[in-house]
């Protein structure tokens, strides 16, 4: 690898990612509550999720199979045997004064993904509940908090130090979310905190045999934070270091207002979790049968499905990578090319479709493109009764409304001309009108052949069929 | 009145329930030795006129009609359940223990809440927010502990049938020290569930009862499998009561060598070979057993049972229910102030221990070498077990003490636990029955079994009572 593009000023940055990901399960990691986002504050917790005294835990075992998905697609080892531990600590939207975790003996253990051709191992990913929600600024003089996400599974993937710079991360969240989304395991929206993310940030020279001080800075939120976030603390650190000073091993907070880490707390600081295996939950014998199960019915995984891409429908590297990327925008093109050419249907969803959603900024799933609409606008180009240009017309308005092709062109009156008599009697009355450009074109000047095409098409207001303008504009031009 | 007699006048309908629960609940009111915390007169009594009125289906249940007092951990829906503390003096659980749902079904009708030591941890029923309770065979003397109030209810005659929990003799120690009998399932028959935690890989909730009958049939209505507990076990239940009738071939029954060596009372020692020579009457062979790790029980259980409690006890921090204080500037001091506030001496002391053994530095110092301690002495059980039956011994290393003795002496009160210690630290069941009077106190012999042998314990403790008469005397 080459090393020294991820240098800083003569630093290498050393970062290892703690993501934190809600698994898409019915119901809590320990409780028989729902697992959902967004309902009303505290109409999702059951006796277990407030931690009355007296109440036990049971494991959810949806939760163990996504666990267990998750080791499986990023050629982990699967524990024989895992246990779950108690983690002590005092907070108000934490009911037990405990989380359940795994500590010693997680789900899943020495994983790899493969970003961008580079090896990153991952740890171990482990599963834990995750805490309620204090709110510090709905009342004047009060803390509120809602138990609704208390209890909610949660797989910790913690990567190794193999991260070399901020936008490496990226691409190793990116990573991540993507597996995760082609698992269903979870829906990975960030902005609902359903996968945060803590980064572990240190700098060394390259020369260097041993990590420098790591700092860890807590919930990062969003792709372009991760990025920000890193950039910041290395810079941080490296002043830090060439003013003479030392990196303190800490945990700081990324703030995105102002750009910047600060300080939470310091290592003297740090909390004590008297980690010790939770006597509530017997440890769980992981079988071979089981994990053979879920092998035999997991999805396809992102490289798999673009080498299938590539071979049913002969698209290339390009095309299959980008269709791949997100599992949505895949199932879209495969839906779609049940009635539709794929290679049209794979350059327009990579183009155009792509185009749309990154402007807006919202997901496929999202907006009013349906497989059926889409597949309608295929249809008419591929049949010639609209040109690319009054697609593309086309498909704003089904973007704008999610109604069919074949309505909208109907209703704007969009069909192509092909009439050859009609197109011949336009182009004549072109040429008719310019006289000068006419004689200028026969005495050599080729480049004028591009002006009468566009006069037809601006007289057509752009619905004349292309190939048979081009036949017939030369037709009378060489008479 | 002994239970199958109780429930006997029931079936016959010679006594209606509502009339049992009436003269149950004088005897309550009337209590002077501390043992209730609350009485639970006017759901009582709907609840008998319910059982009268639906006698066909209750007639068979194994508690049919018959009044009962369950110990203050169990959680009670809408009914106060204080574990003895004052952190939880006006809790209401919105729930039932799986225990006490059990017994409710059972046909039995919960009189009153029990007496303990504050959750439970005390071996004399002195820790208690609500005041000791005393011993019914002397008012200076203490009941044992942690279960006191269960035990005394029975020795005072107030129910034939009380529940209890025993983390390291808190059922067998006060069985022992009130004269009745008190059994401590294997770990797992039993579901937790609802029953507030102390030290969760050793609480089992197990019957008191004069004799090994009432135990029998209280236990049949309280073991179940349970999926809300994990650690519950799936075994099918047999009937305990039945199996009584069994015959018991001659057993081997392991007998500890040196066991003065413990520092045991005389009056207990003489006792217990009395005891052995029933059992040697009854066609059972003893056989002298090596099992010198017994003692080491007790120092790997002061580490365990505080370590799980420091973390069980997190969740009563003032935040969403139980005592909180009125005086705190912020959240931390919430928790300070709360805790403070609300729990006794000696659970602060267990707390403070086991957070100390869990801290970062002394993990494996103390807490793994306790587990580790723990390994050996059930591997040790598990040999015996090849060779014998049952192992048999006193319960306790003494006779009721007075009151007010642990200020003397702190360790003196560990101490206590020593014989029955190691079963819990192995998940085995174990019985303590009364092992007759020396100096006009009761004293008790304990029977422990391997796995899921309540029933033999059950069958065997009951053949003892079939020829002595050491569980009618009353105080």
């Amino acid at each position: 690898m080459a090393q020294n593009d991820t240098l800083v000023k003569g630093w290498q940055p050393v970062i290892g990612l703690e993501v934190h990901v809600q698994l898409l399960t019915n119901t809590k990691l320990f409780s028989p509550a729902r697992n959902k986002f967004g309902e009303d504050a505290n109409t999702l917790v059951d006796l277990i999720d407030m931690g009355l005294p007296g109440v036990l835990p049971v494991l959810n075992e949806e939760a163990m199979r996504q666990g267990i998905k998750f080791g499986l697609a990023t050629s982990a080892k699967i524990a024989k045997t895992m246990i779950f531990d108690r983690k002590n600590y005092f907070y108000p939207d934490l009911p037990k004064g405990y989380q359940i975790t795994q500590l010693h003996f997680p789900i899943v253990k020495d994983g790899i993904v493969d970003v961008d051709g580079k090896k990153i191992r991952i740890h171990q990913a482990h599963l834990e509940e995750d805490a309620g929600k204090s709110m510090h600024d709905q009342y004047d003089s009060k803390s509120v908090i809602d138990l609704n996400r208390s209890g909610v599974p949660l797989l910790e993937i913690v990567s190794e130090p193999d991260i070399r710079s901020a936008s490496e991360a990226v691409n190793y969240l990116k990573k991540i979310h993507q597996i995760i989304t082609y698992l269903d395991i979870s829906d990975g929206n960030m902005s609902q905190g359903s996968m945060r993310c803590d980064a572990n940030v240190s700098i060394m020279r390259p020369d260097s045999k041993e990590f420098g001080t790591r700092a860890e800075i807590k919930n990062i939120n969003s792709f372009k934070f991760v990025e920000k976030a890193i950039n910041f603390e290395v810079k941080r650190q490296i002043k830090c270091l060439e003013d003479g000073e030392t990196v303190e091993q800490e945990t700081r907070l990324y703030d995105s207002i102002k750009d910047e880490t600060r300080s939470m707390r310091t290592k003297e600081f740090a909390n004590d979790y008297r980690y010790f295996p939770c006597p509530d939950l017997v440890p769980i014998n992981i079988s071979s049968e089981l994990i053979k199960d879920i092998s035999n019915n997991m999805d396809e995984l992102p490289e798999e499905k673009e080498q299938r891409f590539k071979k049913v429908y002969r698209l290339d590297d390009y095309e299959a990578k980008v269709l791949c990327v997100e599992k949505q925008t895949a199932n879209f093109f495969e839906e779609v090319t049940k009635n539709c050419d794929p290679k049209l249907s794979a350059k327009w969803i990579i183009g155009e479709i792509n185009a749309l959603l990154n402007k807006n900024d919202i997901s496929l799933g999202d907006s009013k493109i349906t497989p059926e609409n889409f597949s309608s606008l295929m249809a008419k180009i591929n049949d010639g009764t609209i040109s690319g240009k009054i697609a593309k017309e086309v498909l704003e308005e089904i973007w704008n409304t999610g109604s069919n092709a074949e309505k909208i062109i109907k209703s704007k009156g969009l069909e192509q001309i092909s009439d050859e008599t009609e197109l011949e009697s336009i182009a004549q009355s072109v040429l008719d009108n310019n006289p000068g450009q006419v004689e200028a074109y026969k005495a050599g000047k080729d480049k004028l052949f591009g002006f009468f095409v566009g006069q037809v098409m601006k007289e057509t207001q752009g619905k004349a069929n292309p190939k048979s303008i081009n036949e017939i504009l030369k037709r009378l031009l060489s008479g | 009145m002994n239970f199958k007699t109780q429930r006997e006048n029931f079936r016959s309908k010679s006594i209606s329930a509502k009339e049992a629960v009436q003269e149950t609940i004088k005897k309550v009111k009337t209590d002077k030795l501390n043992i209730f915390i609350n009485c639970f007169e006017r759901e009582a009594l709907s609840k008998a006129e319910y059982i009268d009125n639906n006698f066909a289906k209750f007639k068979d249940q194994p508690l049919s009609g018959v009044p009962i007092a369950h110990k203050d951990i169990f959680c009670t829906k809408d009914l106060i359940t204080t574990c003895g503390s004052k952190m939880l003096k006006d809790f209401k659980p919105p729930y039932d223990s799986t225990v006490v749902d059990n017994c409710n079904n059972s046909g039995s009708i919960m009189i009153a809440k029990t007496n303990m030591d504050e959750f439970a941890m005390g071996s004399s029923n002195e820790t208690s927010f609500f005041g000791p309770v005393s011993n019914p065979w002397g008012e200076n003397l203490v009941p044992g502990g942690s279960s006191g109030g269960s035990a005394a209810c029975i020795a005072a005659d107030i129910t034939s049938i009380s529940t209890g929990t025993d983390t390291g003799g808190s059922i067998r120690q006060p069985a022992a020290l009130c004269g009745i009998t008190g059994m401590k399932p294997t770990y797992g028959l039993v579901s937790r569930w609802g029953m507030i935690a102390f030290c969760s890989s050793m609480d089992q909730a197990g019957p008191f009862s004069k004799d090994a009958f009432g135990c029998a049939a209280l236990l049949d209505a309280m073991a179940s499998h349970d999926l809300k507990d994990s650690t519950c076990s799936k075994r099918k239940n047999i009937c305990y009561e039945k199996s009584l009738n069994d015959n018991l071939d001659n057993l081997k029954i392991g007998v500890i060598k040196n066991i003065e060596g413990f520092g045991i009372h005389e009056n207990i020692l003489n006792s217990y070979e009395t005891s052995k020579t029933v059992l040697q009457g009854l066609g059972h062979e003893l056989k002298e057993i090596d099992f010198s790790e017994l003692s080491s029980g007790i120092c790997s259980y002061y580490v365990i049972a505080p370590a799980e409690c420091s973390s069980n006890l997190s969740r009563f921090d003032g935040v969403k229910f139980g005592h909180r204080s009125t005086k705190q500037k912020d959240i931390s001091d919430l928790y300070m102030q709360t805790r403070s506030e609300g729990f006794g001496d000696e659970v602060k002391k267990r707390i403070l221990i086991g957070t100390h053994v869990l801290s970062a530095g002394f993990y494996d110092a103390y807490y793994l070498k306790a587990q580790k301690v723990r390994r050996i002495i059930k591997n040790k059980f598990e040999e015996i077990f090849k060779d014998v039956d049952l192992i048999f011994m006193p319960t306790t290393l003494d006779q009721a003490f007075e009151k007010n003795r642990e200020s003397s002496d702190p360790n003196r009160m560990y101490k206590e636990d020593l014989l029955t210690i190691p079963a819990n630290l192995a998940g085995l069941p174990a019985i303590s029955f009364p092992n007759g009077l020396k100096n006009n106190l009761p004293t008790g012999g304990q029977l422990v079994g391997n796995y899921f042998s309540e029933d033999l314990l059950l069958n065997i403790t009951n053949k003892i009572q079939e020829v002595t008469d050491w569980h009618k005397m009353t105080p």
